[in-house]
């Protein structure tokens, strides 16, 4: 038992498995999943569906932050590729078709590409911080969309489109097998290649990576790439779900719940280790709570501040100080030498 | 001498023991420290000095044993707890806010108020005032990180005496500072003792421990050898007790100076007036195959920024180089690695050591990027190249999955030799590589580079301790205030003699070379 607590996934776990058993006792139905005409159905569904957005930005923004940067810009790049796809299909003679929503897709996913690049470009080769770096086209993403857009919300109506987020394969959610393809595709191409352990020595270390001949500058605009691409394609998403592109609302604050995810997940934001399964598990956790708010029928008004409640409660859970705190409190009040923390100690001495 | 017996230990330390997960760090080990005493900690790495600092400190808590000071037991929780006693310390690699004014640093803390908060003339006033004290004079508004090592050092030290301890503990204070400013420390370290403070100090430079100790402890595998009067202590002996056995092995390391070295086909580098404005002024530097070159010179003597320049770690603006006679780019550090010149940094915490990575993974590292991020190195083929250069350098503990920031200064630097010797250089360039680390690491250090010299790996060594430097290397560049002074034959001359040339010759060589 206690080796399982030690496992660094296992109070992220804790976390969701609560959220969810809560859930249940306050409505038994909550962990119902129906079959209805060949598809499943239930609360569980929704939240393995309406993840898919964050999950993928949330991904994107693990690798950029174990490279020791941020990626503000996410929000704003969502925008952008729901623009541009939607703009394209809304213009064509045949919206409906299957192969205009693809080069509609693939030019929203290019265009986020080269946005990623740009932000890659900042960092990586003219060395300007990550913050500012990304804060450039957070503010200025919008107003590009809006510009594509001309500043209306374009709606479509279009067969294809609205597959992507709503439609069903293999009686589950596509948008489900989108993320997990992502997920699964990021986790091997960083653990089965060696990019994996050279981002982290660049996050853990930049200047002993650069010396010991590590190309940080490729594996960091190789980051920012990533965590475009991932936006621009959880923009069709969204714009897909809602069936508009919608330049200001698209991903709004998304940034920053991706960065709680990424936390919640066990990743330090001081960059170097990172879990692509914990950022799994802590957009799993946020899109729960977001499903509990709904579930359990709390107010618009409130919500923000439930939410917040809950995330703190959250946070403390996986909190190593009040860890130590609950040992303390069982009797067990030694403390093991040797720890990260204990050592940082000694810079005040 | 103020080491008498009788007078009444300010910290006793009784059957101190700690646990690690594995290793027993300190067995029973008893210490005791009198007012007005300065006792060195003897050891090699991983004989437990730091771990008894540690414990002393609140860094670490005690599994069993009693800690008093003044007489009064005494539990330490943490840090503050140590220091509130009067226990303070000054690390061996400079602990300090290095984005902040030197004032700040010193007065961290403990700033004079007034009725608007912070007095900001006043702090900078008393900052002074405490430097001045070590005889530092410099403008305190000052960024720290704009001043030397050694002034941040000497800055921490002024740091620790703001806190007006009973107990001062130097953590290797001097492994960065020059013999004047090593004259300026002991200077403060003296008159502090003569106040009545306590202190400890940890070196690994003997001749410092001499001049210095009035009493010396010394450990070994987590268990005190002994308790010794520093002036009954023949260093022969001194040694003996640390390392367990009689040292003779550095003399066989003798013969590898004297080895001819073949000079006729073109040499492997040739760097020809490479300089950088505002660093280093134009200097030449030859090595032939199998041939060590030395390098020697004071901190700041442009010596280190001259194998930056060769590495491409810096960029030089002027001169070119030539590699086994062809003319050759070295701008970057990928460059220098392609054509197989490795580099260990003398700053092996911020330059070398990836501290949250493996053993493993940090020994793999420089083949890894050599081979690009998509071949990965993994599996029996990973498995191999780390467990046999862990057993070549003797890294110790000998565990691939342990963090190499948990590592001993003396196997980190084992772990950075072998992170270079796995990507089987044609040249490596070594940045005091045995700087802060033990006598038996600093032997299979020096004995490595030898047999590896004799295998045809040239290499350039830069050491601050001159008998590593004569030892080891054919030839010797001697640099000084940024430039190079000479080149000597090491057969031609002593450490004495060399101390003489870097003094006092080729001012007008220096001359020469600015214009």
């Amino acid at each position: 038992m206690t080796r399982l607590m030690k496992h660094r996934l296992f109070w992220p776990v804790f976390s969701l498995l609560a959220l969810i058993v809560i859930n249940t006792i306050a409505r038994p139905q909550f962990i119902k999943i129906t079959m209805r005409d060949g598809e499943f159905y239930g609360a569980l569904i929704d939240i393995l569906r309406n993840c898919a957005p964050l999950m993928l930005v949330a991904l994107g923004m693990t690798l950029v932050i174990a490279t020791r940067g941020i990626d503000l810009s996410v929000g704003a790049v969502m925008a952008v590729s729901g623009a541009v796809t939607l703009t394209i299909i809304d213009g064509s003679s045949s919206p409906g078709s299957t192969s205009t929503v693809l080069v509609a897709i693939l030019a929203g996913i290019g265009v986020s590409l080269v946005l990623g690049l740009w932000n890659g470009f900042l960092v990586a080769v003219l060395d300007i911080q990550p913050i500012i770096a990304t804060l450039v086209l957070m503010l200025a993403g919008r107003g590009v969309a809006l510009l594509i857009t001309d500043g209306f919300i374009t709606t479509v109506n279009s067969e294809p489109l609205n597959f992507v987020a709503t439609g069903y394969l293999f009686a589950l959610p596509f948008a489900l097998f989108i993320w997990l393809a992502a997920a699964a595709a990021i986790a091997i191409v960083e653990r089965r290649t060696a990019l994996g352990v050279l981002t982290e020595a660049v996050g853990i270390n930049p200047e002993a990576s650069r010396l010991a001949g590590v190309r940080s500058r490729g594996i960091i605009l190789g980051a920012y790439v990533a965590s475009g691409t991932l936006a621009g394609i959880a923009g069709i998403i969204y714009s897909s779900n809602i069936r508009a592109a919608d330049a200001n609302a698209a991903g709004d604050l998304i940034e920053l719940y991706a960065i709680l995810a990424v936390v919640l997940g066990g990743t330090s934001l001081m960059g170097g280790k990172f879990t692509i399964a914990g950022t799994v598990i802590g957009v799993l956790i946020i899109q729960t709570l977001d499903s509990t708010i709904l579930f359990l029928g709390v107010s618009s008004a409130q919500s923000p501040v439930f939410f917040a409640i809950v995330v703190v409660i959250v946070v403390l859970i996986q909190s190593p100080r009040v860890h130590q705190w609950g040992r303390a409190l069982t009797g067990g009040f030694r403390t093991r030498p040797g720890t990260e923390v204990r050592n940082d100690a000694e810079v005040t001495a | 001498m103020h080491a008498e017996t009788e007078v009444a230990p300010l910290v006793e330390m009784r059957g101190i023991t700690i646990q690690f997960p594995g290793v027993l760090a300190l067995d029973h080990v008893d210490f005791c420290l009198r007012a007005g005493e300065v006792h060195s900690i003897m050891g090699e790495n991983g004989a437990g000095k730091s771990t008894l600092i540690k414990a002393l400190t609140g860094v670490y808590s005690i599994d069993s044993g009693t800690i008093l000071v003044g007489g009064e037991e005494r539990v330490f929780g943490s840090t503050a707890d140590a220091q509130a006693a009067g226990i303070s310390t000054v690390y061996q690699e400079v602990n300090l806010c290095t984005n902040l004014s030197v004032g700040e640093n010193v007065m961290l803390g403990h700033e004079p108020r007034n009725l608007r908060g912070i007095d900001w003339r006043a702090t900078h006033r008393e900052a002074a005032r405490y430097l001045a004290d070590l005889g530092v004079h410099l403008d305190t508004h000052t960024l720290l990180s704009s001043h030397s090592i050694a002034i941040q050092q000497l800055v921490a030290i002024s740091r620790a005496m703001v806190l007006d301890s009973r107990v001062l503990i130097l953590d290797e204070p001097t492994s960065s500072l020059d013999r004047d400013e090593v004259d300026q420390l002991f200077a403060v370290v003296r008159d502090l003792r003569a106040k009545g403070v306590a202190i400890i100090f940890i070196s690994h430079f003997l001749d410092q421990v001499y001049e210095i100790s009035d009493r010396i402890t010394v450990l070994r595998n987590g268990q005190l050898v002994g308790e010794y009067c520093a002036q009954d202590l023949p260093r022969a002996d001194l040694v003996t007790k640390m390392i367990g056995k009689v040292l003779e092995e550095l003399d066989d390391i003798a013969t590898s100076a004297e080895r001819t070295i073949d000079r006729s086909a073109a040499p492997l580098l040739r760097a020809t007036g490479i300089g950088k404005r505002g660093v280093l002024s134009p200097a030449d530097l030859d090595v032939y195959d199998g041939e060590v070159v030395g390098i020697a010179g004071l901190l700041g003597s442009g010596r280190t920024e001259l194998v930056r320049l060769v590495y491409g770690a810096d960029r030089a603006d002027a001169g070119h180089f030539e590699l086994h006679g062809e003319p050759a780019k070295l701008t970057s550090p990928r460059h220098a690695i392609d054509h197989r010149i490795a580099f260990s940094s003398e700053n092996r915490r911020e330059e070398g050591i990836i501290a949250d990575l493996t053993v493993g993974e940090n020994i793999a590292l420089g083949i890894q990027a050599r081979r690009g991020w998509l071949r990965k190195l993994r599996g029996a083929e990973y498995d191999a190249v780390v467990a046999e250069y862990i057993a070549a350098l003797g890294v110790r503990p000998a565990d691939p999955n342990r963090l190499a920031g948990t590592l001993s200064g003396g196997n980190q630097q084992k772990v950075l030799l072998a992170r270079w010797l796995a990507t089987a250089p044609e040249l490596i360039i070594l940045d005091e590589p045995t700087r802060g680390i033990d006598v038996g690491a600093k032997a299979d250090i020096q004995r490595k580079v030898a047999e590896l010299s004799h295998q045809g790996l040239s290499v350039i060594f830069i050491s601050s301790e001159l008998e590593e430097v004569l030892r080891l290397a054919q030839r010797v560049v001697v640099m000084r205030d940024r430039h190079q002074i000479g080149v000597l034959d090491s057969s031609d001359v002593d450490v004495d003699g060399l101390i003489d040339y870097m003094a006092n010759q080729g001012d007008a060589q220096s001359e020469g070379s600015v214009a």
